[in-house]
């Protein structure tokens, strides 16, 4: 048994920055895997470690781990595990670093996982333009025996990864979310129960298998125990992934990252879905949603991003809020037109088109009109995001609503909006085997 | 049990009958799209509700049981 590692890093053991770790390598690093006794009726001693560790799901929904295992067991039929590699958040890139670099780590939640609930089964799903991660995933697969695993390669969308929308398109249906119940534990892809679990979330299974709960909570808080991997991009002199203690302080990850590389106007917390800090706060933000939740923020899917001084927090508003609006599925009326309008709205205020007031009053009630009502959460992150811009952000919204477009306006947006579009609805199974 | 009413949001067209027939829980938004309280149904409340799940052309009406 090899010791379990002390402090950090734990899940970036033995990263290697030139390529995949192999099958050989990995249990070089952390053991073998552990023999768990077979599922029970209702539980099994996985299911029981992993409650008593709290680990919470890393995808950015942040459900206890153990309540979705239990649930999958308690649905009729035969399970299977679905490996959710989608990280279709554009700043995020953890899921991918983990899927390239130590794909064992991952297939070891998974596979334990999937002992857990009795399944027999699993996929893993990559979007598209990961590429790479797709062919480490499928070399790592090729170097294990025992039961089947499968990669799936699903089109870039930002609702790519929602579970209803990744279930619904591996039984052949569309790549969109679904109205629950029914919820994929219950009944999922094929519609058998399938226990659907972010990446990261499954390496952190890994881990708690060989080393307990016990040793999971020695870091991070007691409401959000354990480490987890964030993504920082932006104006800092090192983006990239990093593992941090849930708890620890912004700052510290920040000069981790090299620190900023210029004068910093706020940092975006969690992803497009996430809320904004002004700077004044970096001093005093500690990374755990108890105590973001102060400022309206969550980890969710742990993005950091650090928006430079120089750039227009305006029209990286209006910018991410038209290209939230573009990542609706369009299946429900109020996201369909509540983000549309919010987006023309936020738009006109860059702009400087009429009276501040009006405007942001307008904003409100639409907000308000928007959030809560699809059959998934993307209207209540694209809503949450734009709301908290304008509270954090009200003296450059003022600046605009007052005299228009301003010279920064002009430079090229810092944030990341790809291009994606909803395939047609014409769902298509893409396995790969 | 307790009944709340509910609206599935994929299936629904915004045909606007069930803001007829339940104003007491649903109304419409600028749209045409039913804002639900979810707030209990009783005695009458509850038969309007079954009626407006019963008429809405695209059953995107639920009366839902907890």
């Amino acid at each position: 048994m090899n010791a379990p590692p002390a402090g950090l890093p734990r899940l970036l053991t033995g990263i290697d920055p030139d390529g995949p770790l192999s099958l050989q390598s990995h249990v070089h690093v952390h053991g073998p895997l552990p023999h768990l006794p077979r599922a029970r009726r209702r539980s099994s001693p996985l299911i029981e470690e992993l409650e008593r560790a709290g680990l919470l799901g890393r995808g950015g929904a942040g459900f206890p781990a153990a309540n979705k295992l239990r649930a999958v067991i308690a649905a009729r039929g035969r399970p299977i595990v679905l490996v959710n590699g989608v990280e279709a958040e554009p700043l995020s890139e953890k899921d991918r670093a983990l899927l390239e670099r130590l794909p064992h780590l991952v297939l070891d939640g998974a596979v334990l996982s999937a002992a857990a609930v009795g399944a027999d089964e699993v996929i893993v799903a990559v979007r598209e333009s990961l590429g790479y991660a797709a062919e480490s995933v499928e070399r790592a697969i090729g170097e294990r025996d025992g039961i089947t695993l499968t990669l799936a390669v699903v089109p870039d969308a930002y609702l790519a990864g929602q579970e209803t929308a990744l279930a619904s398109y591996l039984s052949g249906g569309q790549l969109r979310p679904t109205f629950t119940p029914p919820r994929p534990a219950q009944q999922g892809v094929d519609r058998r129960p399938t226990l659907v679990n972010n990446v990261e979330t499954l390496a952190h299974v890994a881990l708690i298998a060989r080393h307990g709960a016990g040793w999971f909570r020695a870091l991070g808080t007691e409401q959000q125990p354990g480490s987890g991997l964030v993504t920082v991009a932006g104006a800092v002199r090192r983006p990239g992934v990093y593992e941090i203690a849930y708890g620890s302080p912004l700052r510290g990850l920040l000069d981790a990252a090299g620190g900023v590389s210029e004068p910093v106007q706020g940092v975006l917390v969690g992803g497009y879905a996430g809320a904004w800090l002004a700077a004044e706060r970096i001093a005093s933000t500690a990374l755990d949603d108890a105590s973001l939740a102060a400022a309206g923020a969550a980890m969710l899917a742990g993005v950091i991003f650090v928006l430079a001084e120089r750039a227009c927090a305006v029209r990286e508003t209006a910018e991410l809020a038209g290209w939230m609006a573009s990542q609706s599925s369009r299946q429900c009326g109020p996201c369909v037109h509540g983000l549309d309008a919010l987006a023309g709205e936020i738009a006109a205020v860059a702009e400087g088109y009429g009276a501040r007031q009006p405007a942001l009053r307008r904003i409100d009630r639409l907000a308000s009109l928007t959030a809560g009502r699809g059959a998934c959460g993307h209207p209540d992150g694209a809503v949450n995001a734009l709301l908290s811009a304008l509270r954090t952000f009200a003296p450059q919204f003022e600046q605009h609503a007052r005299h228009g477009a301003c010279a920064a306006c002009a430079r090229p947006g810092e944030l990341v909006l790809p291009s994606w579009r909803l395939p047609e609805p014409l769902g298509g199974r893409a396995r790969v085997s | 049990v307790s009944r709340r009413v509910r609206v599935n949001p994929i299936a629904c067209e915004a045909h606007g009958m069930c803001a007829e027939l339940l104003p007491e829980r649903i109304t419409l938004d600028e749209w045409g799209y039913p804002i639900v309280d979810g707030r209990r149904l009783d005695g009458e409340l509850l038969e309007h509700a079954r009626m407006a799940a019963k008429s809405c052309p695209v059953f995107a009406v639920l009366v839902e049981e907890e």
